[in-house]
Parts: structure tokens; C-alpha cells; sequence
């Protein structure tokens, strides 16, 4: 069988051998737990707990601020010791809510529905709302608004995101490994949501055992297929995963609903099937902590709130030559982190901690020698060189006009550039300066 | 306190985290080792001569980068290996025997007028070592077209001058070249192996493919303007190419004399001044192929590799804006 992929895009070192075979385990019950109130694109929500406040595990603690939006719940029972402002993993200071662990567990009352798929259409979106649910991958966009397509936009295809190919990350890999069922699961939530009859699962082909788990899952359902995707990166971009699977060309600027597709992540899909039959709100996720520079490589089940010091103490601590660079998220797409003090929130995918082994300085960066690498690796077809070129002399409305908003800073260009010129942080300047 | 210092040397940087191992000086290191085969097969046919010269050319580049970023302040940019490989490039476009200055003024003209004074690496316009080239072509025409008769004696010094194949061709006529070589089968070996008058590194056509095969295999070239530029010389030279008539050339002596091979595998594909977007590098390959054939048949030269890049240099600006890279999901209507 030929394997499916996209044009352009680039083949970092995997290293997934790192973290790939470690099933998930949970994380300890942290002490504190440090909530954002935003984690998610959209509105921030406003909270509605009082200092001192008991809360339940589970119990809501920020209503969304509007409808792309998303409530955030308490993934610890106990008091809540401070409300301010603290520092998240994209670098910002975010409102949040922290939590002082009493260490009972106590779960607030869950509406467990058995037959969940006999709820209608809008029951099941009503759960997936109340339960906090956005894109696990990392774009945290709420999950009920992609859910929501405007009737103007037919959908007649879900598919699955099991691409997984940001380097290093197994979350998602041991997602399919260990319940294939329930992923599965959520997918048919989700197909019935939008009255899809087709759903696929996109798979890269580095995680065959994923593949024969999930084939074996689905196997006898002929709704539901399967598909194994060359192992390329960024393979598991929406636009690019459409590409490969139903070669659908999603237009520039435009979304996945306009070729008739939503996308959704593994772990959302799981985290979908949670709460539709045990209506249980996301308040802890599967994260990679992976890295050389950390002792023992694991998947965790966390909680959202623990910060990531206390995940790292629980993989052994640091390796003695040391971290060079901490990234939470994958190492092509994720933020370096200054301090250790950043809680796990619902985007977090992976805690990646960098020896000097795998570190490549980032050195001085040259003049652009035009040797047309970044063109040819761009995989939404930009001129990555131009937009450097333009960034850096200032002349942003010029990137306009070489397709500026359509990069969705991937980095595959600057991977491959000789010249180690830093484009995504001169396209992102440049975003800054413009108006679309 | 220990975590705490660790913490504070921890490096932070805009994503992506991982970078490839290429740099702009392995990619210039591994083009001029690409040319060590065409450069030996140089030595051996011209001798001495041929060493020294590029020799000459070599260090005068390193020398006049170093000169102009020292007086003007900027960045010592030796190491990055262009220099050396335009050095390298421009002697191995000059004929073995050519008088000791015209290799020193060439590289100046090459590396400072054409490289430095355009802004460096990256922003000229024009192939540094065909400037560098053109401009002692036109001054020294005489030097210039002086080619050594390839011997493989070493240590000879007192050359015996000769004509190129082409240059046979053009003044004389295919009877003479063959009348020369033998037959048509010697001449294609010669041409191959590249016993023949010429520039010292245009020579060798097995040597040059050797070095062009292993830029193509380790993807520092694409195919895309050696194959057009080629293809385009081939097709021209059998059309218009013979006395008899249309149809009547033979192309294959076209493709393997001259400056062709060097020229489309190893400057032509210069990243700095070919078009980067691969449709662009098409374009550009006929181009040069068209302007090539025309100087070649209709021309004053004999040979019209070098003005064909370098006019085709000046419309890479061109090209590159107006064949742009397809952008993901743009419909061809909406595109302007
Ligand atoms: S220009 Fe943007 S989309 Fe294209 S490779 Fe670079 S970061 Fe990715
Ligand atoms: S990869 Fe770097 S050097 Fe090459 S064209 Fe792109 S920006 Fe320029």
C-alpha cells in the first residue's frame, strides 16, 4: 500500500523511540494546582470562585466568556488560595485560579449516561461544552464550536488526527495503543454530532502498532477507516492530513468546514467519549516528558494545573549534563520555558527536556543565499525566503503580498534553512506589524 | 539554589527547536570538493600551468574578501567557503597559459565590483566568477582565447597553443574537427575523457558528471536548469546546428565541448542568482540554452555559455516574481 502524504514538508529526527513504549501512568495529585482561566483560543472565562472556596474535582470554576470559549473545572478537590495573574506556558501571564490540594479526590456529581448515543445530536455538543473539551493537539480551540459548522457548510467527513508528527511526542501514540476503543468511540460521538456518515483515522506510519490497534478496533465497521500516512512532517496540519487522506485542497485563508471536513485530535476525541458517557470535564490530559536531559522518559496523565517542575521531579529530575532547554509542546512548534513554574493546561501535549546532545545553538544567522530549500519544503506553497527578506528590512506590507497570513509558522523552513535564518520569528513580526 | 541557577542558564528561543545540520559553508565546501575530479583532470591535461593558475585565483579571492570586509568593517566571511569556491570556479574557466594578471584582476572584479559592492553573499546579482571572467575576456581578448594543447607531460612549461573543438567548428567546419580527432567515435571519447584545447576545468565531461552526480545525490542541485539549459542546447544544435539543412546537427558535440557541462551543472545553478522557485529554474534553463545556441551559431564566439548565465542573471529578479511558488489551497481564479 502506498502511503499518503502532502506535498513539501520535512523529516526532523523522530525520537520517539524515547517515550513511544512507556505506557501512561498517572501523575501524582499535585499540591497546588494552578488553573489558567484562559487555555483555550477565544474568550477568557470569568471565575466564579471566591477565595478560601471548597471545590470538588471536577467542579466548574470559570464560565466561558462567550461561545468560543470553554469553562474550566477544578482538577483537584479542595480551597482556593489565590486568584491573580501567573505565568503559562506561552510565555504570557494569564489570570488563574489555585487550588490547595486536601487530598480526598472528592468528585463533584458527574451525569454518567450509560446510552449516551441515544442522546440527540444537541445533547451530546451540550456535554462536550460543559466539559471544558478543546483541540488537545495544541491549537486548544474549542471543541463544540468546530462541532457547530454553519448550515451553509455541509460536512460529510471527520477525520480523526492520529498523525502525531511533531518530534518526540507519544501522547497521542499510547492514546490508540491502550484504548483504541474509546478514541473510537469519540469518533462516532462526533460523527453523529454532524451526521457524518465517514469518518478516518490518519495515522503516520512510524506507529504501527497504533495502526493494527486501531484497524483492529474499527475492523467490520465499513463507516469507519483506517489510514496510514507517510512519516513527514507537518503531516498532522489539518489542511495537510486532508490533503492526504481525501486530497481536498482547504482553500487559503479558509477552514476545514469549507471542503466539507472537521479534524479532530486523539486525545480530543478521547476526551469527547469521557465526557459524553461518564460527563467527566477535562481536568487532566496525557502528557509526553520526553528528552534527553530528563532521567526516565514517560507518558503521565496529569492533572491541568500541576506545573511542570513537579512532572519533572516524577521522570527523575534533570540528567546530569543537565537541561539546555525545557519546551513544553513538541520541539518544532512548542515555547521554550524560562522557569519550570508553568502548570500543564489543556494544549499541553509534551514537556521536552533538551541536553546539549540534541541542542543545536542557534547561531548567528546568515544573509539569505536564495538556495530555494524553504520554498521547496513550505507546505502551504509560501516563499519563506522573500518573507524573511522583507520581515527583516522592515517592509511588512511587502509579506502581504508573498501570502503572509497563510503561514501557520509549521517551522519546516527554518529546519531546513543553511543559512539558519530565524523566518518564523520574522514572519511572526511581521504578523504583528500588519493587518491581515 | 542549584535548580534555580539551572534554571536561569536554560536557553529560550522562538520555535522551531530543532534545526538541520546543513550551513551555507558546508554547502560551499561540498560544491568545490564536487569539482576536485574536473580540476584534477585540469592539472593532468594542462599541467602546471592549470595548478598555478587556479592557484592564483584561489588566493586572490580569499585575499580580496578579506581586504574589502576589513576596510569596510564588516564581518570576516572567509570561512563560509564562497569565496574560495568563486575562486575556484572563475580559474577553472580560464585558459591554462593565460599571463599571471588577468587570473589576480579577474577575481578582484569577481569577488569585489561583483559580490561586495552588490551588498555579499546573497544579494548579487550576477555569477561572481563569470563577471570576473567576461571582464578579462573582453579586455585581454587575445589571452584569453589562447588554449594550451592538452598533453599530459608534466612539468612542461612551453605549451603548444591550439584551437577548441568549437572553435574548429565555427572557423572551419565539422570536416576539419573530425579530419583533427579521427573519426566521430574518437571524438566523442576525447570530448568525454576532455583531451582537447580548452579552459582548465570545462574539459572533462566524465569529470564534470562525476561532481554533478554527486551534488544531484546529496540534493545540494536539482536537475531542473541542467537538464533544460542541456536539453534546450541539444535540441537547438540538431535543428540549426548542421550545414546540410535543418535536422542536421549533431547535438552531442555541442553538449560536450566547451563550457557547457561546467556551466549548467556548477554556475548556472548558482542559488544566488538562479531563480529559486523550480518552474522559474525551467524558464531559465531554456533561456540560457537559447542565448548559448545563438551566439554559438550566429555569434562572433565560439562559445556562448558564459554571456547566455549571465544575461539570463539579470532576468532571475524577473522570473522569480512572476513564477511564484503555488501557494496551498489558492484557486487559480483568485490568483492575481
Ligand atoms: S513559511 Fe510558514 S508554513 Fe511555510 S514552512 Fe515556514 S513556517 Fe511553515
Ligand atoms: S532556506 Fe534560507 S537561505 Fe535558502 S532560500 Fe530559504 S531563507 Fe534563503
Amino acid at each position: 500500500m502506498s502511503l499518503l502524504t502532502f506535498e513539501g514538508g520535512i523529516h526532523p529526527p523522530g525520537h520517539k523511540e524515547l517515550a513511544e513504549h512507556s505506557p501512561i501512568v498517572d501523575a501524582k495529585s499535585p499540591a497546588r494546582a494552578v488553573i489558567p482561566l484562559s487555555q483555550h483560543i477565544g474568550a477568557p472565562c470569568e471565575s466564579i470562585v471566591e477565595m478560601g472556596q471548597e471545590v470538588k474535582k471536577g467542579e466548574v470554576i470559570g464560565n466561558p466568556g462567550g461561545f468560543v470559549s470553554a469553562p474550566v473545572h477544578a482538577s483537584v478537590s479542595g480551597k482556593v488560595v489565590a486568584n491573580g495573574s501567573f505565568p503559562v506556558p506561552n510565555g504570557r501571564m494569564v489570570p488563574c485560579v489555585v487550588i490547595e490540594n486536601d487530598g480526598k479526590e472528592e468528585w463533584t456529581t458527574l451525569r454518567d449516561s450509560p446510552d449516551y448515543m441515544d442522546l440527540s445530536p444537541e445533547e451530546l455538543k451540550e456535554k462536550i461544552k460543559d466539559a471544558g473539551i478543546v483541540g488537545l493537539g495544541g491549537a486548544a480551540f474549542p471543541s463544540h464550536v468546530k462541532l457547530s459548522p454553519p448550515k451553509e457548510k455541509p460536512i460529510d467527513t471527520v477525520i480523526i488526527n492520529g498523525a502525531e508528527c511533531e518530534p518526540y511526542l507519544t501522547a497521542d501514540h499510547r492514546l490508540m495503543v491502550e484504548t483504541p476503543s474509546d478514541v473510537v468511540a469519540g469518533l462516532r460521538v462526533i460523527m453523529k454530532i454532524l451526521g457524518v456518515e465517514k469518518g478516518f483515522i490518519g495515522i503516520e506510519n512510524n506507529k504501527p502498532d497504533a495502526i493494527e490497534k486501531m484497524q483492529q478496533t474499527v475492523s467490520g465497521e465499513n463507516n469507519i477507516e483506517v489510514k496510514a500516512l507517510q512519516v513527514k512532517y507537518p503531516q498532522g496540519a489539518e489542511k495537510m492530513l486532508i490533503k492526504s487522506i481525501l486530497d481536498r485542497d482547504v482553500p487559503a485563508g479558509g477552514l476545514p468546514m469549507d471542503v466539507g471536513v472537521v479534524v479532530h485530535n486523539v486525545g480530543t476525541a478521547f476526551a469527547i467519549f469521557e465526557a459524553c458517557r461518564y460527563g467527566k470535564p477535562i481536568i487532566e490530559r496525557v502528557v509526553t516528558v520526553t528528552g534527553l536531559g530528563i532521567m526516565e522518559q514517560k507518558n503521565l496523565r496529569a492533572r491541568i494545573g500541576t506545573l511542570i517542575s513537579r512532572l519533572i521531579d516524577e521522570c527523575g529530575g534533570f540528567t546530569n549534563d543537565g537541561p539546555v532547554k525545557v519546551i513544553v509542546g513538541g520541539p518544532m512548534m512548542g515555547f521554550a520555558q524560562y522557569s519550570m513554574d508553568v502548570p500543564v493546561i489543556k494544549g499541553t501535549s509534551g514537556v521536552l527536556v533538551m541536553s546539549a546532545a540534541e541542542y543545536t545553538p542557534s547561531e548567528k544567522f546568515g544573509p539569505c543565499i536564495r538556495c530555494g530549500r524553504c520554498i521547496d519544503v513550505c507546505p502551504m506553497g509560501l516563499m519563506p525566503s522573500m518573507l524573511s527578506l522583507y520581515s527583516e528590512k522592515g517592509h511588512y506590507e511587502e509579506c502581504k503580498e508573498y501570502n503572509l497570513f497563510d503561514c501557520f509558522e509549521c517551522g519546516s523552513c527554518t529546519f531546513v534553512c543553511p543559512s539558519k535564518r530565524p523566518i518564523v520569528q520574522l514572519v511572526r513580526l511581521a504578523k504583528s506589524q500588519v493587518k491581515p | 539554589m542549584e535548580a534555580i541557577k539551572k534554571q536561569h542558564e536554560l536557553v529560550v528561543s522562538v520555535s522551531p527547536h530543532l534545526k538541520s545540520e546543513e550551513t551555507t559553508s558546508r554547502i560551499m565546501w561540498t560544491v568545490s570538493l564536487s569539482l576536485l575530479p574536473a580540476f584534477i583532470s585540469g592539472a593532468y591535461f594542462f599541467g602546471p600551468r592549470a595548478v598555478i593558475t587556479t592557484a592564483i585565483c584561489i588566493i586572490t579571492a580569499l585575499l580580496s574578501e578579506r581586504a574589502f570586509q576589513k576596510i569596510t568593517n564588516r564581518e570576516d566571511t572567509i570561512s563560509d567557503g564562497s569565496a574560495f569556491l568563486t575562486g575556484l570556479l572563475l580559474g577553472m574557466n580560464l585558459p591554462a597559459t593565460v599571463p599571471f594578471y588577468i587570473p589576480i584582476i579577474g577575481t578582484v572584479v569577481a569577488i569585489v565590483i561583483t559580490k561586495q559592492l552588490f551588498g555579499g553573499l546573497g544579494y548579487n546579482i550576477f555569477n561572481p566568477a563569470l563577471i570576473g571572467r567576461a571582464f578579462v575576456l573582453i579586455t585581454w581578448p587575445r589571452a584569453m582565447t589562447t588554449w594550451m594543447k592538452p598533453d599530459a607531460a608534466f612539468m612542461r612549461f612551453d605549451a603548444i597553443s591550439a584551437a577548441t573543438p568549437l572553435g574548429i567548428l565555427k572557423e572551419e567546419g565539422l570536416a576539419k574537427l573530425l579530419a583533427l580527432f579521427g573519426d566521430k567515435l574518437n571524438l566523442y571519447t576525447e570530448l568525454l575523457v576532455g583531451h582537447r584545447a580548452g579552459s582548465i576545468g570545462e574539459t572533462s565531461v566524465i569529470a564534470l558528471l562525476l561532481g554533478a552526480a554527486f551534488l544531484v545525490y546529496k540534493r545540494y542541485i536539482s536537475l531542473h536548469i541542467p537538464l533544460s539549459f542541456i536539453g534546450t542546447v541539444a535540441v537547438i544544435a540538431w535543428l540549426f546546428g548542421g550545414k546540410e539543412g535543418l535536422f542536421t546537427g549533431d547535438p552531442l558535440i555541442h553538449i560536450m565541448s566547451g563550457g557547457l557541462m561546467l556551466g549548467a551543472f556548477f554556475m548556472a545553478t548558482d542559488y544566488v542568482t538562479c531563480p529559486s522557485v523550480k518552474k522559474g529554474q525551467i524558464v531559465f534553463g531554456i533561456g540560457c540554452g537559447l542565448i548559448t545556441m545563438l551566439i554559438r551559431l550566429k555569434g562572433g564566439y565560439p562559445e556562448g555559455v558564459m554571456f547566455a548565465i549571465l544575461l539570463m542573471n539579470c532576468f532571475t529578479p524577473l522570473i522569480d516574481r512572476n513564477l511564484r511558488s503555488k501557494v496551498f489551497g489558492f484557486m487559480k481564479k483568485e490568483a492575481k
